[in-house]
């Protein structure tokens, strides 16, 4: 019975999709407003959920939770819920009002996966919780099907997706090969760092690589930014990419903690590559949605930097990393939807002198970028600080250096967009406008998660204690 | 609460204050009240130290306290003041009083103007207070950043190629600052971030070999340091009057406070290994830098690469680790930024009349605005080191204590360092004569009118603490050279 208790974040998010559908069924259309309150009330209630899901085992040691497992399923649900309020203003659009339900039911089901995949006990349920997350994910980039980067984003999506999910497979199965079980604890104990392990290793960090958008597995990130609708995006950005990092960790500390010689080699080379490239082409690129996924991609590059430390303060240092993303990227992406929803355009010049007609968005849009740029006292430089630190401390003293040396450049292009909506001048600014009380809600949660985590420190604290018993 | 916090907690107020205040004339109110709190507070602290150390406290700091932040990285608030740290905040009060009178008609956003003006300011002063490593470096790259807009938004000239250099390069060396660090702080043991504990425990002379270069390249960026100073001169000229003065006079000095404090106070070994490198570089930028100015025609290019020549000055004799020379160094970070805010303040009242700041363009200007003329000239003198004004001062003693170091090397440095002092008379004697005296060339010139009672609130306060310090040094030397002793003691080992 306990260790059905450990699952109660799981078992609510089921009863909450259960509750979507039927609510989608009954609510007379349009019904896009009513089912927006009832999926922010969802997971709000889901998030108290998982901050109070006690830690336990279940299924014989298939689904194991831990205390870190359900403070990120937290992150990831607050995350969810932030966009949920942002998504208000697209899913008014007439051709797709009608399909809320279908929004907030899909999100709901890839959360649910993503659960699965953050306290998963063996390959098996990792595995299961990858789909779910996966292919519902799919349905939701080409939700805007009659627009056609969105059908072809979507396509793009499917498709390396099976592929990532058929190189892990094909890892896990050498590793079931040469270890007998699919159990993480188990196989742990068996591995000694042989060739084929190596190879299992390499194929499912590969896999794993293509979901967080680590360079050389980063291709189909820009198209399906940029088609997705923007709060799918958004969500894509951060909770998706979370979730897998997250994995990625604990499966590389888990599992393949006899190996960290390897494994830390490969990492290291990988963080460096993928911040260096995307941040290279970042800077070339016009169009916001595309921007933000190179830069998003450069952010997942510092986000394993504590995986690559590969200790209980690495780890620390990742889930907060990811909170202080989540806020940070969900509000320039808030903002990027507003403003396509408000002008049609999501190029950057749409965001010249910006600042005259609607300060307060460009106010949270630039404390947004400068936290995502690492400067303080915003929450994101103590999250760079952090696991700079992690990392360094585990002594891999270069690769903190070459990314430190990046930040400058994602700061530059981080300013370009400061420098578009603050002193280029133009005869046509988008106009004023105002939007809808749930997204404002949304954008001040997200301020105040920039200006609250770093500098109250009790964030970091809980969550390296937490850490600590991993 | 301690005392040292109100110096973070003053800003703080003041940009609750103008996020509230409603028209420009509340702006301006929140500002000079505020600005004068902080001055206040700057000169009873200064007076309370000298009073403190008179009565015999034999601490390193005073007024000390420290509260645990981030408790699994041993990170704290900390504060704390020594003598350096005492004269570099009434430095920075000064500078952000009269900062404030300088910019006192600035348009347009008046208001997010001194947002970004008073955030500049609180890094400024909480980075001087500062004792624990992670804090120190938070407020020094809260200092950096609101350059970029204040640069690019109010600026003139080229101000977003100039803008985005500034801050870039900047940044570029807080990166080398981190992780400098970082090193430093898992060298130490990764026990405390806390500087005076630090410097008690040894760090391996293999760790300071490497990161000390990092360390001291990274607040050598900010301190001009050859061949890394190009930000100064474009940043300075397209900077607004208040900008350039807060900047050239305090911003500079988290430059040479960081190395110092940090670099060769916790890493001696590693300056006795890199001293010598890091010194041919100060030297190259202390004659380089006059060099520069004297062919430019920019009276901002000017200034600023007088600054370059200036602050490698405060390097060099930081590097020439003897007492009296780095007694030297922080006098001359006192004087220059004294001197230097009053030059750009002064340049930009002069060049909100005349719309040039090119030298040829200008001429016979002591006849139509007297004022600004005599400060000018009072700036010029105290620049190249006339006796009774600050700029003397403070470079006989560095010169004094770098010949002190007597091998043939530190000689030769010392003596082609020296040279600066004419070179710096060529060019400020040279714009002196061509903008102030002869007759004026340009008819427009003739109508314009002398200073404001803004103007000349912040010219004469700046004239004031100039002179102050170059008749009346003992105070500041006294003050400073007992702080100085324990570094020096610490790099002699």
């Amino acid at each position: 019975m306990n260790g059905f208790l450990s699952m109660q974040a799981e078992f609510g998010m089921v009863a909450a999709i259960v509750v979507m559908l039927l609510a989608d069924l009954i609510l007379k259309r349009p019904n896009h407003k009513p089912l927006q309150a009832l999926a922010v009330v969802l997971t709000l209630a889901l998030t108290v959920l998982c901050l109070t899901e006690p830690a336990g085992e279940a299924f014989g040691g298939m689904y194991v939770n831990t205390s870190i497992a359900s403070a990120v399923k937290a992150i990831l649900t607050a995350g969810t819920l932030l966009v949920f309020t942002l998504a208000g203003r697209w899913l008014e659009r007439e051709d797709t009002s009608y399909k809320a339900g279908e929004f907030y039911m899909l999100t709901l089901s890839t959360l649910f996966g993503m659960y699965l995949m953050v306290s998963s006990g063996s390959f098996l349920t990792f595995y299961i919780g990858l789909e779910t997350a996966s292919i519902p994910m799919a349905c939701l980039v080409a939700l805007d099907k009659w627009r056609r980067h969105s059908a072809e984003a979507g396509a793009k999506f499917i498709l390396s997706s099976m592929f990532s999910s058929a190189l892990m497979l094909y890892g896990v199965s050498m590793l079931y090969g040469t270890s007998g079980t699919a159990y993480f604890t188990d196989a742990a104990a068996m591995l000694a760092g042989t060739p084929l392990q190596i190879a299992a290793m390499v194929l499912f960090f590969a896999g794993l690589g293509f979901k967080i958008s680590l360079v050389p597995f980063h291709a189909w990130t820009p198209d399906t930014y940029q088609g997705a609708p923007t709060p799918v995006t958004g969500y894509l950005s951060v909770v998706s990419k979370g979730a897998a990092a997250f994995a990625l960790t604990a499966i590389l500390m888990k599992v393949f903690g006899q190996m960290v010689e390897n494994w830390s080699l490969l990492l290291g080379i990988v963080i460096v590559v993928t911040i260096t490239v995307a941040n290279l082409f970042a800077v070339l690129q016009k169009d916001m949605k595309r921007f933000m996924a190179y830069s998003s991609i450069s952010q997942a590059g510092y986000l394993v930097l504590g995986t690559l430390a590969g200790s209980g303060q690495g780890m620390a240092s990742l889930v907060y990393y990811l909170a202080v993303y989540v806020v940070a990227n969900l509000a320039i992406f808030g903002i990027i939807g507003i403003v396509e929803q408000q002008t049609g355009r999501t190029d950057r010049d749409a965001y010249n002198g910006f600042y005259r007609t609607n300060p307060h968005l460009t106010f949270i849009m630039t404390l947004a970028l400068f936290s995502l740029g690492g400067i303080p006292p915003f929450a994101g430089f103590f999250s760079k600080f952090f696991v700079f630190a992690s990392a360094f401390h585990a002594g891999h003293w270069l690769v903190v250096f070459l990314a430190l040396v990046n930040t400058i450049i994602s700061l530059y292009y981080y300013l370009l967009i400061v420098k578009a909506m603050f002193i280029t001048q133009t005869d046509s600014p988008a106009p004023a406008f105002k939007s809808p009380a749930l997204a404002r809600t949304g954008l001040v949660i997200c301020l105040a998660g920039i200006l609250v985590l770093g500098i109250c420190s009790g964030v970091y604290d809980w969550l390296s204690e937490l850490s600590m018993q991993f | 609460m301690n005392i040292l916090s109100l110096f973070v907690l003053i800003p703080l107020l003041m940009l609750l204050g103008l996020w509230i205040a409603r028209n420009v004339s509340q702006v301006k109110g929140v500002m000079v009240v505020g600005s004068s709190a902080l001055l206040v507070l700057a000169t009873w602290l200064t007076v309370a130290y000298i009073g403190m150390r008179q009565a015999g406290a034999t601490e390193e700091m005073l007024f000390t306290d420290s509260i645990m932040w981030y408790a699994p990285l041993h990170i704290c608030y900390s504060v704390g003041v020594d003598g350096i740290s005492v004269v570099m905040l009434l430095l920075s009060a000064i500078i952000v009083f009269t900062g404030t009178f300088a910019s006192w008609k600035l348009k347009p956003l008046t208001k997010e103007y001194f947002l970004w003006f008073t955030l500049l300011s609180t890094g400024v002063f909480g980075f001087f207070i500062s004792t624990d490593l992670f804090t120190m470096f938070m407020f020094y790259e809260v200092a950096l950043i609101p350059m970029y807009l204040l640069i690019g938004v109010w600026g003139s000239g080229r101000k977003e190629y100039s803008a985005m250099k500034l801050t870039l390069m900047l940044m570029g060396g807080s990166a080398f600052l981190l992780i400098g660090i970082l090193g430093i702080y898992y060298g130490a043991g990764g026990e405390t971030m806390n500087i005076l504990e630090i410097v008690k425990l040894k760090i391996p002379t293999e760790i300071q070999q490497i990161f000390f270069p990092l360390t001291f390249l990274g607040f050598g960026v900010l301190g001009a340091l050859f061949p890394f100073h190009t930000w100064s001169p474009d940043g300075h000229a397209s900077a607004p009057t208040a900008v350039s003065m807060l900047h050239a006079g305090v911003l500079m000095k988290l430059g040479g406070y960081g190395c110092f404090r940090v670099a060769m106070y916790l890493m001696p070994t590693g300056a006795a290994i890199w001293g010598d490198f890091f010194l041919i570089l100060t030297t190259i930028s202390v004659v380089y830098g006059a060099f520069s100015a004297v062919v430019q025609t920019d009276l901002k290019y000017i200034n600023a690469y007088s600054s370059v020549s200036h602050c490698g000055l405060v390097l060099f004799a930081l590097l020439m680790m003897t007492r009296v020379s780095a007694t030297g160094a922080i006098l001359q970070m006192l004087s220059h930024g004294l001197m230097t805010a009053l030059f750009f303040a002064l340049i930009g009242m002069i060049y909100g009349r005349t719309h040039t700041r090119d030298i040829r363009q200008l001429s016979g200007l002591m006849k139509i605005m007297p004022f600004l003329s005599v400060g000018y000239v009072i700036a010029g003198l105290a620049n190249l080191g006339l006796p009774g004004l600050s700029g003397f001062i403070a470079e006989m003693t560095v010169f004094t204590g770098s010949f002190q170091v007597n091998d043939v090397f530190h000689r030769t440095c010392t003596v082609i360092a020296t040279t600066s002092i004419v070179i710096t008379a060529v060019y400020i004697l040279r714009v002196v004569g061509k903008i102030l005296y002869g007759t004026c060339d340009n008819p427009e010139h003739l109508k314009l009118t002398d200073a404001t009672w803004d103007e000349r609130l912040s010219v004469i306060c700046l004239i004031a603490a100039v002179a102050g310090l170059g008749l009346a040094p003992w105070w500041a030397s006294d003050v400073i050279s007992g702080s100085v002793e324990p570094i020096i003691s610490q790099l002699m080992r």
